[in-house]
């Protein structure tokens, strides 16, 4: 078959998918700092975003890169920063501001190992918990994952999506094994592709509160320029914008952060599965690893052993509810992740007893293979 | 009469600052400058960092974004990148732009970014109370110096031209019109322009630097500063002790968007 019968089909990495689903999402403003695993989606945007009349810098370190991507937002250009795991870090005050002033932006983080520089070219899936906990405060996040070169172009297509409907940071985490690996990916139509944009105000410049009261608890914020003059800021603040000290007002609006997220939980939670209606063991098990996990599943199947997979690609909100669910099906649950145990410790708490939780967890740069697995399901049955 | 209710946020008033403090005068001299400038409000953003000075944006009526400590460069570099046309003023502090956000102040400079940067420089944390900062000088008392600072400071005008800015003044509060001339020729400049502006901080520095009264330290500034043309007319031995006060560099160099428009359409039309 010539390659005229599949005209969108590509051999692409996974960070260039990243960067490729970025563009199709509409990205038009990339800030980032070099660092490895995920410096190849800086590099593909930086010659790829003016082609198209977007904007590309390289800052001079990651706490500017995160900081020029929410200026460049309230301008109304959909922003994305890319990184891994110690410019994650320095990002995290940046994002917490994004998270307050309701800027929407999408950061991608390429994981690797840590504490410190950690494994800089190693597979690692640690920080997911810094992804919801990173910065400081109370506060909601949506965080999505990517398993292929395949997910990596779509889930950046639904984070900038997610980002502009709930107008929040939306983060996306890929390990280093799905970033640095070439594969095959199917570019859809653009025509077919589901694009979000935010909200714009539909009153006068007069009448205008950026943080006004909604009945979805989201924030209509006008761009830069387009004569609606306001207020952002990182402080508690109220509906015109301006730093509050009321403790009632700061309560509310801390609250509505929260609830524009979980009370959309359903929209935003997805969740693949293999093999779980009559499974007796479970997996939970996402990024690289939930391709490992598939194999798995389908040699224990081979064997006889009822094994399923629930494969999350939305990490936070944490999928708790489903959890449950397999929980009360299954007699146990294996987490396979490359951490020690940083999801588990979720799906231990959501299972509620229901199932016994078994970690099977790696840190020493290396994949989790799906013997390992197979291995872990035959010692748990 | 000058209309300043046009350009303020009225309900925003009372403000915050202390009594005596020079940041007041920068505001007035701001918002002087920018109607002189003729710029439409519309398409003026005012960044700032955290800080006394960087409350400023609260109070004017255009655009206003209040961001992380230190952060307001790199905030305001993706709002002008994203779109040029938009005019944007940057409001920071010694502390703030010197500190913990020096890193973002020289490379902005360097890469010649067409802001406008307006620098309260009042040697202190005054937010925080008092503490040291880059530009305290030798000597003085702060909340955590209480025995003198042993720190040499920073000439932060100097910073900014040996980093490659296009345009650098030094103006204070005492010369208020000199600092409306200052403020308003960085605003016509087209590539990354400082205006450092010297302030007096009578509560956290004066109080501890026998300077409490808010005269005292608006006579000091009148007379420690030297304009740049009596400057020249000054011996080596007279410029001793004294701050020079005016435009410090003014030149023509390639900004930042300007260039990055060049090579996008020289890419597009291959």
């Amino acid at each position: 078959m010539g390659k005229d019968n599949f005209p969108n089909v590509r051999m692409m990495q996974g960070n260039q998918a990243c960067a490729e689903g970025a563009l199709a999402a509409g990205c038009r403003f990339f800030a980032g700092y070099p660092i490895t695993p995920s410096s190849e989606i800086a590099e593909h945007l930086s010659t790829a975003l003016p082609m198209v009349g977007g904007k590309f810098i390289q800052m001079e370190d990651e706490i500017a890169a995160m900081g020029a991507t929410i200026g460049a937002s309230l301008t109304g250009l959909k922003s994305l920063t890319a990184t891994s795991g110690p410019g994650f870090s320095l990002k995290q005050e940046n994002i917490g501001y994004a998270c307050m002033a309701e800027v929407p932006c999408v950061i991608i983080n390429v994981m690797r190992g840590g504490p410190s520089t950690g494994m800089p070219t190693l597979p690692a899936q640690m920080d997911v918990q810094q992804a919801r906990w990173g910065t400081h405060g109370d506060h909601s996040i949506i965080v999505l994952v990517a398993a292929t070169a395949q997910d990596a172009y779509g889930q950046t297509i639904r984070a900038f999506n997610l980002a502009e409907k709930y107008m929040t940071p939306v983060i996306l985490l890929l390990d280093e094994i799905v970033g640095h690996t070439t594969e095959k990916v199917v570019i859809p139509d653009p025509s077919t592709i589901e694009l979000v944009d935010r909200k714009k105000p539909e009153v006068t410049p007069e009448e205008y509160r950026p943080y006004a009261e909604t009945e979805d608890c989201i924030p209509i914020l006008a761009n830069f320029g387009t004569g609606y003059k306001y207020n952002v800021t990182g402080l508690c603040h109220n509906e015109t914008g301006f730093p509050i000290n009321d403790n009632s007002m700061i309560e509310k609006l801390i609250l509505r952060l929260t609830k524009k997220i979980v009370s959309n939980c359903d929209d935003i939670i997805m969740n693949r599965t293999l093999e779980l209606d009559d499974a007796e063991i479970g997996i939970f098990a996402y990024g690289s690893v939930a391709r490992s996990a598939q194999s798995a599943v389908t040699r224990c199947r081979a064997e006889g052993i009822k094994v399923g997979l629930l494969e999350p690609t939305v990490l936070w909100p944490f999928p708790k509810n489903e959890v449950l669910e397999m929980a009360k099906k299954v007699k146990a649950i294996v987490v396979p992740e490359m951490n020690l145990g940083q999801m588990a410790r979720e799906v231990e708490l959501a299972a509620r007893c229901e199932a016994v939780v078994h970690k099977l967890g790696r840190v020493d740069g290396n994949p989790i293979v799906p013997d390992q697995i197979v291995k872990m399901v035959k010692e748990v049955v | 009469m000058f209309n300043y209710l046009e350009y303020v946020r009225e309900g925003n008033f009372p403000h915050i600052w202390c009594s005596g403090c020079g940041d007041g005068i920068v505001l007035k001299a701001l918002i002087r400058a920018m109607e002189a400038s003729g710029m439409s409000r519309d398409e003026a953003v005012m960044v700032s960092g955290i800080g006394c000075s960087s409350r400023t944006p609260g109070y004017v009526d255009i655009n206003t974004l209040h961001t992380t400590h230190g952060r307001a460069i790199p905030f305001a570099t993706g709002v002008k990148h994203a779109n040029p046309a938009l005019k944007v003023i940057v409001v920071t502090g010694d502390g703030d732009a010197t500190a913990i956000g020096g890193n973002h102040f020289i490379h902005a400079a360097r890469r010649n970014i067409d802001l406008t940067v307006l620098l309260y420089n009042n040697y202190i944390y005054g937010m925080t109370g008092g503490q040291c900062s880059p530009t305290t000088p030798i000597g003085s008392k702060a909340s955590t110096a209480k025995f003198g600072n042993i720190e040499p400071t920073f000439n932060i005008s100097g910073l900014a031209i040996a980093a490659g800015a296009s345009f650098v003044a030094r103006a204070d509060v005492y010369n208020t019109k000199q600092c409306e001339k200052m403020i308003g020729l960085a605003l016509e400049k087209k590539g990354f322009s400082l205006v450092e502006i010297l302030t007096p901080c009578p509560t956290a520095f004066g109080r501890r630097n026998k300077m409490a009264s808010p005269v005292k330290l608006m006579e000091w500034l009148r007379d420690n500063t030297v304009s740049g043309a009596k400057w020249e007319k000054l011996s080596e031995e007279d410029r001793e002790g004294k701050i020079r006060t005016g435009i410090l560099i003014d030149l023509d160099k390639p900004e930042y968007t300007e260039e990055y428009k060049k090579l996008t359409e020289k890419l597009r039309t291959v």
